[in-house]
């Protein structure tokens, strides 16, 4: 163990290695996305489509600050090698005064830019904000159960389990609470972000498809056992097929009463669709209630007849 | 009579699964194993009066890294390829390449596995690195003897091995831990929704090492305000020191939120109040505030000191000062004062509305700032250096990538509508883990590999270090590009099972291998210290300062003595060191030393807690209450003893001192020529000498057989 072993990468260091593995990494990744459906870049949906934008405009103002910084990061660590007998070395600072300025200064402005368009669209994109639209905006009421989905149609008077069907190019007004079941959280990428379903708090999320196709939405947020089989077909057809699909579902033999419901409380996994003609009156509304102090304090009486 | 002796213990809480089974008989059999050599090598004296009492802060945070490492190579990293395992096999309901299968954990374990992986990663792992690193290095870098409380030390790392023990526990007793995700959420961490032991084991863990922490946290506080030697004003810490004392001023404001949150959850538990349940004015969402609160800024206490140690080694290994003291040190307490601002911004998707969120979203915009500024200040410490590429210049080079797309996607995440998006699926779970794994893990493994001389008195074998880097950085892209990935494609996080028709399992199965080369890279790890405990004469660090150093803690030799310091330096400048080597370094004047004396205290303290804990859990009331008075009785104790120091004379020091230096030469002899880490042994090497050595142990076996 006296003879030196040869050691290449003592001279060479790890740099450009690290900027090989970008770059396979880059190309290997692109390979295996191509033609993949990723779902938040291929947005369906009139507020998944400005989050989209959004995100890339972010990324690309994030990749001026980020790209030059890297290329002198590396280029650095690797032009002031040890063994780079080219260069000049120092063993003190020289970067003039106007130096902690500016690296004060860019990494503000970038942010400043950050801001203002953040505090724009956060307001613009608001889930809470009406999308308007020359079409008339579909009510859902969203209550989140262990582990499926349950959509009231109020104005329809239909309700179903684990699936959504709703004109495209229509806004669609969502409520969302939960009944009996931890914070859960109502994700459908393809037409827009998510917000979260809680017991007795109802939120209100807007969305508006665009594009006809069968999507899949879940619970983001973990709620127990069977929160990996939480998820939900949302399918935007054409008025006419929405419409058709309507008068169907009105003519299901099920009925979505308290009883029922109370069979649908019941913590259940990886549900299939289910289809309700009509419900009980204000379902919603009574579910939301049941979690209000002066109302009715058990959370195992939900009888509201 | 048995429910008061026993609580709510039974014969079914012991073990009887697969999982409880094993980790039992895992974690028995290395017991019985460690007390069999101990009794046989007769060390149990030494390990008593050497180790477990003693109050030196460098013994401490040697120990602080052996229960730290053994959780994360036992717990943390294998839980975290169980999940890789079951999430590449788990393409339900249709075939997928591998066949429809659903995996082979059940759900409910699946997402044990991952509560306990998250708690055991950051409080157990992340936090006992951080803190050891803490422990070792801060008081040699300010120039102190000792800390402005070694008691509270002492008991700080006792409760954290308290809630070791109890986040292992239920291995013996009672088979589940929490299905809650690692901050478990209400209204699911309630009584309601998760009635088993599983989540009081969680609390208990949480609540009594997170009370270490706050303790541990006062101690360094007051002894970097207070300890530093003559001459060290504020302005010339290292910028480990400064990073630390950041990281503990949080600590220590952020963890008694994390204690009364606890509390809460437990008398929602216990009693029955109803503070985060569904019912009766409980408020779930408060709850969600309350533990981000604290949550946000425990991710920038684990991040600081790596930030300290990064900026060390960067100015270390260009042989030039930090670019702009002033302007890092003000980006670290930048960061950690806006740290405490940003919170809400794990839940804009709970419907605060748009100005909370905007508000929220702008905080988090301002704290990239300071952090890009500490960027650049490491830029500009390279340029123009003379930089050598050791290892520790390897983590640091290789965790600017990582650390790039942790913070480019943080602030992606930032915006709260694109958040909408991003939360809760598998692009933020990749978001964070670039930061804890390329900020946190890589800075603790580089401050390890640059202080081990320091620490043990020679320096890790380079070559195995940079296999182990070149293993986590491959390991690391394979593991979580895949993750920001799957996110956008739809994953949401903690599943374990999904589709095989929404075609993410190429990415599981990716992450899979990348969770594989990352166990090779622990594998390297481990080979390194091996390796270099082999060839520790050749690696001996005869100077103390192995790297060319700039601060106090080199200036010591390796290892540190006891008193870290013959003499208390006077410092006129930063990097004190430099300026001293620069100088010519003054001849040791001997003076009297005082020292703690060693306590036991801390760890009797910890056992009540730990059997409160106990008690509590299983609703053993007895016990609970024997633990909790326990523990105040023997604090109280602790108070009324007044005899805890003792003093070596200046005679005795430079006896002890002299002494030292003619073992070390008689020892090691005169500095040989083959240091370097070219000679440094080959991995070929290594295995030749294990075979050799095992061979012979076989051969002298058979010979006397």
């Amino acid at each position: 163990m006296t003879k030196p072993k040869k050691q290449k990468s003592k001279l060479r260091g790890p740099v450009p290695y690290i900027v090989l593995w970008v770059v396979v990494l880059t190309a290997l990744f692109s390979a295996l996305l191509w033609g993949t459906n990723v779902k938040v870049l291929n947005p369906h949906g009139l507020i998944a489509t400005h989050q989209l934008s959004l995100i890339i405009f972010s990324v690309v103002v994030l990749m001026v600050i980020a790209v030059p910084s890297l290329f002198l990061f590396y280029y650095f660590a690797w032009k002031y090698r040890e063994t780079n007998t080219k260069v000049a070395h120092e063993s003190e600072n020289h970067h003039g005064k106007w130096w902690v300025f500016w690296v004060w200064a860019i990494p503000c402005a970038i942010m400043l830019i950050m801001s203002v368009v953040m505090w724009i669209a956060t307001h613009k994109l608001d889930p809470m904000r009406a999308i308007a639209s020359k079409n008339k905006t579909l009510h859902v009421q969203v209550i989140a159960l262990r582990w499926k989905w349950l959509f009231i149609y109020p104005d329809q008077g239909i309700a179903t389990v684990n699936f959504l069907q709703a004109p495209v190019n229509t806004p669609i007004e969502f409520d969302l609470t939960a009944d009996e079941t931890p914070m859960s959280s109502f994700w459908l990428p393809n037409w827009g972000g998510q917000l979260y379903a809680m017991t007795g708090h109802s939120n209100r999320l807007n969305l508006m498809p665009t594009t006809k196709g069968d999507f899949t939405g879940a619970s983001a947020e973990i709620n127990g056992a069977g929160f990996d089989g939480m998820k939900f077909t949302a399918r935007a057809s054409s008025q006419a097929d929405f419409n058709k699909w309507v008068t169907q579902t009105q003519q299901s033999p099920n009925i979505l009463d308290w009883v029922e419901y109370q069979k649908l409380l019941q913590p259940s996994e990886n549900n299939v669709a289910a289809f309700y003609s009509s419900t009980a009156p204000d379902m919603y509304d009574n579910v939301l209630m049941k979690y209000m102090g002066s109302h009715n304090m058990g959370a195992h009486s939900t009888e509201h007849e | 009579m048995k429910e008061f002796f026993l609580g709510r213990l039974t014969s079914q809480s012991l073990p009887h699964e697969w999982f409880t089974i094993g980790g039992s008989a895992f974690f028995g059999l290395a017991a019985l194993f460690f007390i069999v050599l101990l009794t046989v090598t007769k060390r149990w004296k030494w390990l008593w009066k050497e180790w477990l009492t003693s109050v030196d802060p460098k013994r401490i945070g040697i120990m602080y890294f052996i229960v730290a490492g053994f959780m994360l190579i036992a717990r943390g990293g294998l839980e975290a390829l169980m999940m890789w395992l079951q999430q590449a096999i788990g393409s339900s309901n249709m075939p997928g390449f591998l066949g429809a299968s659903h995996g082979y954990l059940s759900s409910q374990h699946f997402q044990e596995i991952f509560t306990a992986h998250g708690n055991i990663m950051v409080f157990f792992v992340a936090m006992g690195f951080i803190f050891g690193l803490i422990n070792y290095i801060v008081p040699l870098q300010i120039g102190a003897r000792d800390l402005a409380s070694p008691f509270l030390n002492t008991l700080g790392f006792w409760l954290y091995v308290a809630g070791v023990v109890m986040v292992n526990m239920f291995f013996f007793f009672g088979g589940e831990y929490a299905a809650t995700g690692w901050l478990a959420v209400a209204p699911l961490n309630g009584i309601q929704f998760s009635p088993g032991v599983g989540m009081d084991y969680l609390i208990w863990s949480l609540q009594i090492s997170g009370i270490g922490t706050t303790l541990g946290a006062i101690n360094f506080i007051m002894t970097i305000l207070k300890m530093r030697s003559p001459g060290m004003g504020l302005w010339k810490m290292p910028a480990f020191t400064w990073g630390s004392l950041c990281s503990m001023i949080m600590a220590v404001t952020i963890f008694p939120l994390l204690t009364a949150t606890l509390f809460l959850v437990f008398f929602d538990r216990y009693f029955g109040t109803h503070f985060f349940t569904t019912t009766l004015g409980g408020n779930a969402m408060m709850y969600t505030n309350l533990i981000w609160m604290w949550g946000h800024p425990e991710v920038y206490v684990l991040v600081l000191p790596a930030y300290g140690v990064f900026t060390e080694i960067v100015a270390t290994f260009s042989r030039k000062p930090i670019a702009s003291y002033t302007t890092s040190i003000i980006g670290m307490i930048g960061v950690s004062l806006f740290a405490l601002s940003v919170w809400l911004h794990h839940f804009f998707t709970m419907g605060a509305g748009a100005d909370v969120n905007a508000f929220f979203g702008l905080m988090t915009m301002i704290i990239a700032v300071p952090t890009t500024v500490l960027v650049f200040t490491w830029i500009a410490t390279m340029h123009k250096g003379r930089i050598r590429y050791t290892s520790p210049m390897h983590w640091f080079l290789g965790f600017m990538i990582i650390f790039a797309l942790g913070g480019i996607t943080g602030v992606m995440l930032g915006v709260p509508p694109a958040d909408f998006q991003f939360h809760n699926s598998l692009f933020l779970v990749a978001h964070f883990h670039s930061n804890v794994i390329g900020g946190v893990l890589f800075g603790v493994f580089a401050g390890i590999t640059y202080w081990f001389p320091k620490m043990a008195g020679f320096r890790l074998n380079e070559r195995f270090g940079k296999y182990a880097f070149w293993c986590w950085m491959v390991g690391f892209s394979l593991s979580f590009i895949p993750m920001y990935i799957l996110g956008l494609m739809g994953a949401t996080r903690r599943l374990d099972t999904y589709d095989a028709a929404t075609g993410w399992q190429p990415f599981y199965i990716c992450m899979l291998i990348g969770g594989c080369v990352i166990a090779l890279g622990v594998a390297f790890q481990i080979i390194q210290i091996i390796a270099s405990v082999m060839e520790k004469k050749r690696l001996h660090d005869y100077t103390g300062d192995p790297w060319d150093g700039r601060t106090l803690e080199w200036s010591v030799s390796s290892p540190a003595p006891a008193y870290n310091f013959t003499t208390i330096p006077h410092v006129t400048t930063r990097d004190a060191f430099w300026e001293m080597k620069k100088q010519g370094i003054a001849k040791p004047q001997y003076e009297d030393i005082h020292m703690p004396k060693n306590t036991a205290s801390g760890i009797y303290i910890s056992i009540f807690a730990f059997f409160a804990g106990f008690g509590f859990v299983w609703h053993i009331t007895w016990m609970a209450i024997a633990g909790v008075a326990g523990a105040i009785v023997c604090a109280i104790i602790r108070t009324f003893d007044e005899n805890t120091e003792y003093t070596i004379p200046a005679a005795e020091v430079e006896k002890m001192e002299k002494a030292r230096l003619q073992k070390e030469h008689e020892e090691y002899g005169d500095k040989p020529a083959n240091t370097g880490p070219e000679y440094d042994m080959t991995l070929r090497e290594f295995i030749i000498t294990v075979v050799t050595w095992a061979w012979s142990v076989v051969r002298r076996k058979q010979r006397q057989a």
